[in-house]
């Protein structure tokens, strides 16, 4: 037998990319393997926009129009895509929880770990590869979008930034689903862990209903919330409507607070979930 | 002069908050020779295995694998070792070429040669008809064999084991420890843990018995068994009401103490088969009827109720507490 060939030496950061790039691969390569899960994973959005879009579209009241009228549920439903898109986008965190929570209970971690690979690499990879499956859903949403009424009103160049500003939110959260995925006992925990906090998190928020609406103290509750400057910001770049205009800052410069929460938000989670996966067992 | 050691482990320590589950093991694998870690479930033969593997921190102690320090050299030593778990650690939803490839991938080994590699392995491994197709459509067996292929990708000098064979049916164990006797007569070195007695007899040069996160014997599998006497004198009477009067009947020849488990006496002797002789003569002169009358050398089974007062699967059912990996729900 011959001896093992072993690649050239890179420096440390050329090893993370490539060893990233193999696990983001294989993720992305097992969830089309399992096609059910997938569907579900698609369904689940085009669901939220016919039920909002039909069965709340006319209770709630969007400034500029008649409540009740036909310009009425046409312009909530322009106002709802970008809360839909920011919702689901909150949700890739879900995916990161169980996939993880699911690596670690069948050992596939353990191998990981006692390999002389990149050690972030497994986390960087997952991620990335969570958030590139949301490519495929926000296709899938826009599409549905489109049929029940909703328009790109603002240019495509727009239009770009505000994906790209929803893949950044996407893999934001990936990485806190991470962490919850590691901190969890077993998977049975992360599929409830998983979502717990996304529910109130996107409800709390402007997506589906305007901020004004809110009690008071929710309102800036719902102003901080980094989901409602990202549908803030989104339903700018798209040129939807944004409901009345209100003081807060948040909400008023909502791309550049979203993009501060996101790097935010990785700068904390990224180090305590690689820090979780250098100790994390399989049992 | 020392002899060339693959794993030396000293004094290893390992507390998980107050419970103790390495208290003090000492451990040294030579180069080209398998050694069995046996011990049943919680003995602290995982946490053993993972902290050479450097997958956990030793609280106390120091360790060398490869003559790397796994707490200060852990690349090193993961270069150097295949690890094999009790899960069937594989991306299920990857086929077993898919999983080799990324394995060698993750190994920084050439592309080309992870090719060859994975060849070589799925045929080695008896898995080329099923190269092609998703983990997840394997059986139990074929998982396990994909898993050890997985461990191999990079032709490790050192190979952890740690309980291969649990949960698979008597034909899979067969085929694996088939497998396994091919990679040690090819010197790779082994250091495999077993809760079963007979695995640790078929494959290890050397074994260590551990319990309670103690090392409590070491020897081969012949010293074990000497160490608690020769060969078992076994008699089945015919009625259980006159297995007491046998033992009375037989103490003169017996070289320790008898066992009694319904009809079935047993007891270590001394001499060899002209024991079993007088015994037949002794129990004819009590009038005692015998079913069934013999000789056996002990197993490693008599050596664990010997030297831990226990068997090695009793403990298994008494204790299941102690085994952490309850908690965390299946196995697979």
């Amino acid at each position: 037998m011959s001896a093992p060939a072993i690649q050239a030496k890179r420096p440390v950061l050329g090893w993370t990319i490539h060893d990233a790039l193999i696990i983001a691969r294989a993720t992305v390569t097992a969830s089309f393997r399992i096609p059910e899960a997938l569907f579900f994973q698609l369904i689940q959005p085009v669901i939220f926009v016919l039920l909002f879009a039909y069965v709340f579209g006319g209770a709630i009241a969007i400034p500029g129009a008649e409540a009740g009228s036909a310009a009425d549920s046409s312009l909530y439903r322009q106002y709802l895509m970008p809360g839909i898109f920011g919702q689901t986008v909150a949700f890739a965190a879900a995916a990161s929880t169980v996939g993880l929570a699911e690596a670690m209970q069948r050992g596939i971690i353990d191998r990981y770990r006692a390999l002389p690979m990149s050690q972030p690499a497994v986390l960087l990879g997952n991620t990335l590869a969570n958030a590139l499956r949301q490519i495929l859903v926000l296709t899938v949403l826009s599409v549905t979008g489109f049929i029940v009424g909703w328009r790109i009103n603002d240019g495509i160049l727009n239009a770009i930034y505000a994906y790209l500003l929803l893949l950044l939110f996407a893999y934001t959260v990936t990485w806190v689903g991470a962490f919850v995925g590691l901190s969890v006992p077993n998977t049975e925990t992360a599929n409830t862990a998983g979502l717990i906090w996304i529910f109130p998190l996107t409800f709390l928020s402007n997506a589906f209903v305007p901020i004004t609406s809110l009690p008071t103290w929710l309102q800036y509750f719902a102003a901080f919330n980094p989901i409602s400057s990202l549908v803030q910001a989104t339903r700018e770049l798209f040129g939807n409507p944004t409901g009345a205009p209100t003081d807060f800052w948040t909400l008023n410069n909502a791309a550049l607070y979203t993009v501060i929460s996101c790097v935010a938000v990785i700068a904390i989670f990224a180090p305590l979930a690689v820090r979780k996966y250098r100790t994390a067992t399989s049992k | 002069m020392t002899e060339d050691y693959a794993v030396e482990a000293r004094g290893l320590v390992k507390k998980f908050g107050d419970v103790t589950a390495l208290d003090g093991i000492d451990l040294m694998v030579p180069r080209g020779k398998v050694v069995g870690l046996l011990g049943p479930n919680g003995s602290g033969k995982t946490t053993t295995v993972r902290i050479l593997a450097t997958l956990l921190k030793a609280t106390a102690g120091t360790a060398k694998v490869a003559g790397f320090d796994v707490a200060k050299q852990a690349d090193e030593v993961r270069r150097s070792i295949g690890l094999t778990g009790q899960y069937a650690a594989v991306d299920e939803f990857l086929t077993g070429r898919e999983n080799l490839a990324m394995f060698g991938g993750l190994f920084h080994l050439e592309k080309d040669y992870v090719a060859t590699r994975a060849d070589e392995l799925l045929e080695m491994f008896d898995l080329t008809g099923a190269a092609n197709r998703p983990a997840k459509t394997y059986s139990g067996g074929m998982r396990r064999r994909l898993d050890l292929a997985a461990s191999l990708i990079a032709k490790p000098g050192i190979l952890f084991l740690d309980e291969p064979t649990t949960g698979l049916d008597p034909r899979s164990r067969i085929g694996l420890w088939n497998v396994i006797t091919e990679l040690i007569s090819e010197g790779t070195t082994v250091l495999l843990t077993t809760q079963y007695l007979d695995e640790a007899d078929q494959l290890a040069d050397d074994i260590v018995v551990i319990d309670h996160g103690k090392v409590i014997a070491h020897g081969t599998s012949s010293e074990l068994k000497d160490q608690i006497g020769g060969d078992r004198l076994e008699i089945t009477v015919q009625e259980a009401s006159s297995a007491a009067s046998a033992v009375s009947a037989l103490a003169p020849l017996v070289s320790g103490e008898a066992t009694i488990e319904g009809t079935r006496y047993s007891a270590p002797v001394a001499g060899g088969s002209p024991v079993l002789i007088e015994a037949v003569r002794a129990l004819d002169a009590a009038h005692i009827g015998v079913a069934d009358i013999g000789l056996r050398r002990p197993t490693l089974d008599d050596v664990f109720l010997a030297l831990t007062g226990h068997g090695a699967e009793e403990e298994q059912l008494a204790e299941p507490s102690t085994s952490r990996r309850g908690r965390r729900g299946g196995r697979q």
